[in-house]
């Protein structure tokens, strides 16, 4: 594989990226709306649809070993920018170019399934991450030894607990090698000694992903993993720059 | 996933991309697939060996019925009967699945930034696969009721396939369609279950054609308007060793070219949009 002429071109780039929701209520979802409307000339049914503007003016460019972290409020469009920059939301207005493999890390579980054994759970979020199949088989025996699940593996993932099933994602989470990593924060419900464990994983992870953009509420993640930060306010880019700077600059905000 | 250098997003090489894309991701829908299969039948002793015991109970009833209703052999009437619900089970499931292959992988879709795709193809392997199992009681009939088949038979395989390029664009288009417009997923399942009877499955075509009662004949002439009939006839005729019609193989390749044209189209302005809709 061309890895090396691949992690050169790492990089995400957008201009004046805006991310709008059409929030369509029951009515204006119907088709009859939408044909009514036509038959009776009435257009401007498109602009009655209210639009949630989660997005606004976003100007970005990272390169390859940029490691962002992400701050802002509730609300503030900390997940959704996470999502313009992994290519699931198109931009609405503007540009937005992603170059390189995107490891999209939102939410633990999504693409687990309570049915089938943690042992296929592996494989499959493996799969659902950009990996191969055999890259994951290849993985098994490390992800078992850090997750202390044991024989639960070969149970269905149903009669994990919840903590048991963090300790099943976070380890397939951590033993991919993406290019372009972004993180949302969800890291909890795990006892104590096991997220000191995790941590030291996150961090491995991290080192060998080209980019890092990592939202979070803990100064102290932020310190660990990141060197620059975007702070985000009202779906804009209040403040772009080095981590301490917007740290503060947040910090004083609140 | 894929994350591909970007042209602007509405054009045709977007749209070709996801197809693209979609298809190297073959390992993935190809395992989720079988996930689904098994799935269904997870806990249960049998497992998916149910799709093929309740498609031969099915058949055999409504064989031994619509014989009887029809004064038919039943070795004419069941064959029959059986293929075309072999069929029509990958036709239904193409149609009923489709119209929500997005709204139920939403979570997939907001959290993944795989093509659109992913989940057309991962739908209709699905189908592939149940429509596998239902080839067994095929298999069996063969030997009860054995049928004259010959090597046009294995023009079955060509109309297989070009079933199956079919039911890639209805659920893509579908799935498009009603993502964005709610109502569209009930319609269309009503919209099915109508088609099932307006297509030539439990009552055999011919027969009706030729029936001595004049507006019967009118009628069932009617039927060379859905375009149902045209996919069943290609494999149902090759998979009983009946003659085989080249009108059936021009309707079907017309729909495909159209059909394809169309959802290209709306792939290529819609794709982007489905995220947000979903």
């Amino acid at each position: 594989m061309s890895t090396v002429e691949q992690s050169t071109s790492i990089s995400i780039t957008t201009r004046d990226a805006c991310v709008d929701f059409p929030i369509f209520d029951a009515k204006s979802r119907s088709l009859k709306k939408t044909v009514m409307g036509m038959v009776g000339g009435n257009i401007s049914s498109e602009q009655k649809v209210p639009v949630i503007e989660a997005l606004t003016g976003i100007n970005l460019n990272l390169e390859h070993g940029a490691r962002v972290g992400l701050v802002g409020h509730n609300g503030a469009g900390k997940s959704t920018l996470l999502r313009l920059l992994a290519g699931i939301y198109e931009p609405t207005r503007g540009q937005a170019e992603v170059r390189g493999r995107v490891a999209p890390v939102f939410d633990l579980g999504v693409g687990m399934d309570a049915e089938i054994s943690g042992l296929e759970n592996i494989i499959v979020r493996g799969l659902f991450l950009g990996m191969t199949r055999k890259q994951m088989e290849d993985r098994v025996d490390d992800i078992a030894e850090f997750t202390e699940l044991g024989d639960f593996l070969r149970m269905p993932l149903r009669t994990y607990s919840t903590g048991m099933r963090i300790r099943l994602a976070l380890g397939v989470v951590t033993s991919i090698d993406p290019e372009i990593l972004l993180l949302d924060e969800g890291i909890g419900a795990v006892d104590a000694a096991f997220l000191e464990k995790s941590k030291k994983r996150l961090r491995e992870l991290v080192d060998r992903a080209g980019l890092l953009v990592f939202a979070s509420h803990s100064d102290e993640f932020l310190r660990d993993l990141c060197d620059t930060a975007i702070w985000m306010e009202h779906g804009r880019i209040r403040e772009h720059g080095e981590l301490e700077h917007v740290l503060a600059g947040y910090k004083n905000r609140v | 996933m894929i994350g591909t250098a970007a042209p602007p997003a509405k054009t045709w090489r977007r749209a070709v991309d996801d197809l693209v894309a979609g298809w190297q991701h073959r390992e993935l829908w190809g395992h989720l697939g079988w996930q689904d299969i098994r799935q269904r039948y997870r806990r249960s002793v049998l497992g998916p060996i149910w799709i093929t015991i309740s498609m031969a109970v099915t058949a055999v009833s409504l064989g031994v019925l619509y014989a009887g209703l029809f004064h038919n052999d039943l070795s004419k009437q069941l064959p029959y009967i059986l293929v075309g619900f072999i069929v029509w089970a990958f036709i239904a499931g193409c149609i009923a699945e489709g119209s929500d292959v997005f709204i139920a992988n939403e979570g997939l879709i907001k959290h993944l930034p795989a093509p659109l795709s992913v989940h057309v193809y991962r739908l209709v392997w699905r189908q592939i696969l149940f429509f596998a199992h239902n080839l067994i009681v095929y298999v069996v009939m063969l030997f009860i009721f054995p049928q004259h088949l010959g090597p046009l038979s294995l023009m079955a395989i060509p109309a297989f396939i070009l079933l199956a390029a079919n039911g890639a664009w209805v659920a893509l288009l579908l799935g498009i369609l009603t993502t964005r417009f709610r109502d569209l997923a009930p319609i269309t399942q009503s919209i099915v279950q109508l088609l099932f009877f307006l297509t030539p499955i439990v009552w055999i075509y011919t027969d009706l054609l030729n029936s001595p009662n004049s507006s019967v004949a009118a009628r069932a002439r009617l039927v060379e308007f859905n375009p149902l009939l045209h996919f069943m006839e290609i494999i149902r005729a090759p998979m009983l060793g009946q003659p085989q019609h080249l009108r059936h193989w021009v309707v079907v390749g017309v729909i495909t070219v159209v059909g394809w044209t169309v959802t290209m189209e709306a792939l290529r302005r819609y794709r982007a949009r489905v995220s947000y809709w979903v």
